[in-house]
């Protein structure tokens, strides 16, 4: 099961290569693990479609995929839209309260 | 009513939601323990909730099915996994069969909710967590987005009388 984004460094490697395409050698030096660590994150994030990966002679490279991101930004809007339309009910609950016909 | 802040965090997968009240928190807390007052707000616009279970104690679950503009159910169910009245409400919401039958393949989400006494009466916290990104990806694919795009519409015209 993909643990989501809720690992720092793979949240750190998404935002990277969403702004620029990067191997998986350079990624690697910008942190303190093992290229075999770097690597391992970056399937986890290929398999959740967030990135994906190409093979350039020697190189592995790793793109960021947009159209999942802004899915994902997309969902939290409509939940939010949701509680907005749940804290107007709720306060016409609430003012039932002052509403002396109603009780 | 007063929205006082949302945020969405699209890498940690959580909706923050931030309303206050004119009412004690003894009061709002009310609204989430009385099935009767809960089903009034907690379904979108167009498809009303109906609690048919309602155990509102730690460990307690919950069992409700809203039903929509043609007359259709969807069904869903809460597991309560922290209760500390009034303040602190943490549970599980998910989806169900017709039968009330949690459907362990759909993905469920996770809601934190915290009420605080402020000098105006009551400010909620809502934390919404989807647990993966393939959750949220199975949310949008099951056309959730779409029924939402629909109570949205119904938000906005709401909004536009203020």
């Amino acid at each position: 099961m993909f643990h989501g984004l809720a690992d720092a460094t793979r949240r750190d490697i998404v935002e990277r290569v969403l702004r620029e395409e990067q191997s998986v050698s350079a990624l690697a030096r910008r942190y303190a693990m093992s290229f075999a660590a770097v690597q391992k994150h970056v399937a986890v994030l290929e398999r959740a479609g967030l990135v994906s990966k190409t093979r350039r002679g020697r190189e592995q490279l790793v793109r960021g995929n947009p159209d999942i991101l802004r899915t994902v930004a997309r969902l939290l809007e409509s939940y939010e839209q949701i509680w907005r339309h749940r804290a107007r009910a709720i306060d016409d609950i609430l003012a039932e309260d002052d509403d002396p016909e109603r009780t | 009513m007063a929205v006082i802040s949302t945020n969405k965090d699209t890498e940690a997968l959580t909706m923050t939601f931030v309303a206050e009240f004119g009412a004690p928190v003894k009061r709002v807390w009310q609204v989430w323990a009385d099935p009767r007052q809960l089903e009034r707000w907690w379904g979108p616009p167009t498809w009303p909730a109906t609690f048919t279970e309602h155990e509102f104690t730690e460990g307690g679950r919950s069992a409700y099915f809203m039903t929509g503009p043609e007359g259709e159910k969807a069904a869903g169910w809460w597991r309560i996994t922290t209760l500390d009245a009034p303040n602190r409400l943490e549970f599980e919401d998910g989806f169900a069969d017709d039968d009330g039958n949690p459907v362990s393949a759909m993905p469920s989400t996770t809601s934190a909710i915290t009420l605080e006494a402020i000098d105006s009466g009551t400010r909620m916290t809502s934390v919404t967590t989807f647990a993966t990104l393939a959750d949220l990806q199975k949310l949008s694919e099951m056309g959730m987005e779409e029924g939402m795009r629909s109570a949205m519409a119904q938000i906005d015209t709401l909004l536009a009388e203020d």
